[in-house]
């Protein structure tokens, strides 16, 4: 029958019949939830606190020198992080200029060009890559890509590139260079599962009409990719996470040593790997907080990381409601 | 709800399970500690319990985070390469005593294709390989050490142990005890500022590392070596004599020491004088408090530690490890006698 106006009849202010009784359903239901969104919360924050509390000592003795002292001396008892975060900075960095193209570029294939069956297929094959273990990637990074590196890669750097800095010294086959790029294998199906999804729920009106306006599928392709540059932008700060805290596999091949350089063929350690190095093994109460206040500053670091991530995605949106959500 | 009655039955029940429970639980004694050790101990643990139905537990997590147990009091006893120093022992609550169980020997292996002699290092050549002063392998300093051989001119990458160690504290040691620029610009400890090199995390992280990268000279616990079948360099003692790193020597070299262990069973047996003495070795410990409060547990503490210095010893050969002299034993049963429980001193029994 139809009736003068429409009414749904799923609206907003149908509700149960309220029970008479001491306790309505959906109170307990919002109570129970927002118990639980809030222990997320004070987990996170439980962390800080620990961590804060753990490194107080290293912090009362160090003050700021700890983020840029180049000495870390368990015999002397004095610690400076700034190897660690350059390190961290660094394997993150060469990470993501690796990642980041193949990510982006393997989803962009992936959502748009390759036939349906094809693209289903390599896009498992790409994700199993995210179910391996770290371990794994160190393993391999240690017994067939440092050989690789020494015999082939690195030599070739060398040789063309060597009046750079960065590409001076000797092909040991660990290194900076070796734990950038596993790390890079290790990120790039997060980039490119979340892209995939990302340039999947653009609306095809976008690569449509650019194309009835005369464009080539490339152009209509940069148009999607423009849009969707939120989103992407957001797998690729996930990917950024995962790569600053990956521990097991760096610490297999990156090297461990303590001192800064501008060479991507020499070794380094990151604040993960020393962390795992050291903690263990660690005595006297200075060393522990210094290993504590190492951990502080990673976290505080992915928080900024993040931090400037939303922003820039933020920015990227400007007044742009109808492109993919950066939620 | 239920009844009074029922709940105080329920009480009641509970607190007779956790009263025979605590009553089984004085059966299993607790330790934590080194990992280099562990093989042995692993086996000690096994046959104890075989024998006398005695459980042990024991957690390898690391030399320091044993003493850090055995400071906490979470373990009946702890395992460390690295003895305590005299800071970390005024440190404990009460006081600890040393245990050396069996000995260890740190050894150099190396990879150097093309080289198919030994290779033959001095303490000069060592120092100044980790100093990173001596870099190349045809350096004439090593050439001269290695005469009738011809050596490479590849590069030397030194590796040593990412994580804290004793197989570091044992070899810092030696070069803080062979070369007074390590003593002063590194020192020794379970982890140092490593001048120059790369790291590999626990002694199959370096072995990995020696293996793969030609060029590489690493220190090992001798046992990996000998399983990686890695080529190993035989170093000159402090009596002049190239000797080869094996079990012998390594019996040798505590037994160099004995006079010093007599006095303070924490000396350091680096750099012994005794002709056939391999000069990179090391004692490992147990740490027990002299006092227990608990008589059972430190009865049982005291029988395994008993039988372990005795009976013990006789499984240490076949995994590779140094079985201790018996001037060495005697001091042990010396320290055992020490042992007490509530200020009354425990019979020692003898294994």
């Amino acid at each position: 029958m139809s009736s003068g106006h429409l009414t749904t009849p799923w609206s907003a202010s149908a509700r149960p019949v309220a029970r008479r009784g001491p306790v309505h359903p959906d109170d307990v239901y919002r109570v129970v939830l927002q118990a639980l969104g809030f222990a997320v919360l004070a987990v996170a924050a439980l962390i800080v606190v620990e961590c804060a509390r753990g490194a107080a000592p290293s912090i009362r003795a160090f003050g700021w020198h700890f983020l840029v002292g180049t000495q870390w001396d368990p015999i002397a008892d004095h610690y400076g992080a700034l190897p660690y975060v350059w390190g961290t900075l660094v394997t993150s960095g060469i990470a993501m200029l690796l990642a980041v193209p193949i990510g982006v570029g393997a989803s962009a294939f992936l959502a748009e060009l390759a036939p349906p069956a094809i693209g289903e297929g390599v896009a498992f094959v790409i994700e199993l890559l995210a179910s391996i273990p770290s371990i794994v990637f160190g393993v391999w990074g240690m017994f067939v890509l440092a050989p690789w590196l020494r015999s082939a890669l690195e030599p070739w750097l060398i040789a063309h590139l060597g009046f750079l800095p960065l590409f001076q010294g000797f092909p040991f086959g660990l290194g900076v260079l070796n734990a950038g790029i596993v790390l890079a294998i290790m990120v790039v199906p997060t980039v490119t599962a979340i892209s995939r999804q990302i340039l999947r729920s653009m609306p095809r009106t976008m690569n449509e009409a650019a194309l009835a306006l005369g464009a080539t599928r490339a152009e209509a392709l940069a148009v999607t990719l423009d849009a969707a540059r939120p989103g992407i932008l957001g797998a690729v700060v996930l990917a950024l996470g995962r790569a600053l805290g990956e521990t097991m596999a760096v610490t297999m091949v990156i090297g461990n040593s303590s001192r800064i350089s501008l060479s991507l063929l020499a070794p380094g350690a990151t604040m993960a790997s020393v962390i795992a190095n050291e903690f263990t093994e660690a005595t006297g109460k200075l060393y522990l907080a210094s290993l504590v206040e190492i951990a502080l500053v990673l976290f505080v670091l992915t928080l900024i990381v993040n931090a400037l991530a939303r922003l820039l995605v933020l920015w990227a949106v400007g007044g742009r409601r109808d492109v993919a959500g950066a939620a | 709800m239920p009844s009074t009655k029922s709940f105080a039955r329920l009480a009641a029940t509970l607190a007779a399970l956790l009263v025979v429970a605590g009553a089984a639980g004085a059966q299993t004694l607790t330790g934590a500690g080194a990992t280099f050790p562990y093989p042995l101990y692993s086996k000690w643990f096994d046959a104890y319990h075989e024998k006398k139905g005695v459980e042990i537990n024991y957690q390898a997590i690391g030399s320091g985070a044993g003493i850090q147990q055995v400071k906490a009091g979470t373990v009946d006893f702890g395992a460390s390469d690295a003895a305590l120093s005299d800071a970390q022992l005024k440190d404990m609550p009460r006081r600890v005593l040393h245990i050396p169980t069996v000995a260890g020997a740190v050894v150099l292996a190396y990879d150097l294709p093309g080289f198919n002699g030994t290779l033959h290092l001095t303490p000069e050549l060592v120092a100044g390989i980790y100093l990173g002063k001596i870099t190349s392998w045809n350096d004439r300093r090593i050439v001269a050490a290695n005469p009738g051989v011809s050596l490479p001119a590849a590069p030397i990458l030194a590796v040593h142990r990412s994580d804290g160690s004793g197989t570091t504290n044992i070899f810092t040691s030696y070069l803080a005890a062979v070369s007074t620029a390590w003593k002063e610009l590194v020192g020794a400890g379970t982890s140092v500022s490593w001048p120059s090199g790369v790291g590999g995390k626990g002694n199959d992280g370096v072995s990995g590392v020696v293996k793969q990268t030609p060029g590489a000279i690493g220190y090992v616990e001798l046992a990996y070596a000998r399983q990686n079948q890695l080529p190993i360099a035989l170093v000159r003692n402090r009596a002049g004599q190239y000797v080869e790193p094996s079990l012998a020597s390594t019996v040798a070299a505590v037994n160099g020491a004995a006079a010093q262990l007599a006095k303070d069973v924490r000396a350091p047996i680096v750099n012994s004088a005794s002709p056939d003495a391999w000069p990179i070795a090391g004692l490992t410990f147990l740490l027990v408090y002299q006092d227990t409060k608990d008589a059972t547990r430190a009865r049982q503490l005291a029988d395994f530690l008993d039988w372990a210095i005795h009976d013990g010893q006789e499984y240490a050969e076949a995994l590779e490890y140094a079985r201790l002299p018996d001037a060495v034993v005697r001091v042990n049963e010396a320290t055992l006698k020490l042992l007490s429980s509530g200020g009354r001193r425990l019979v020692a029994v003898k294994g």
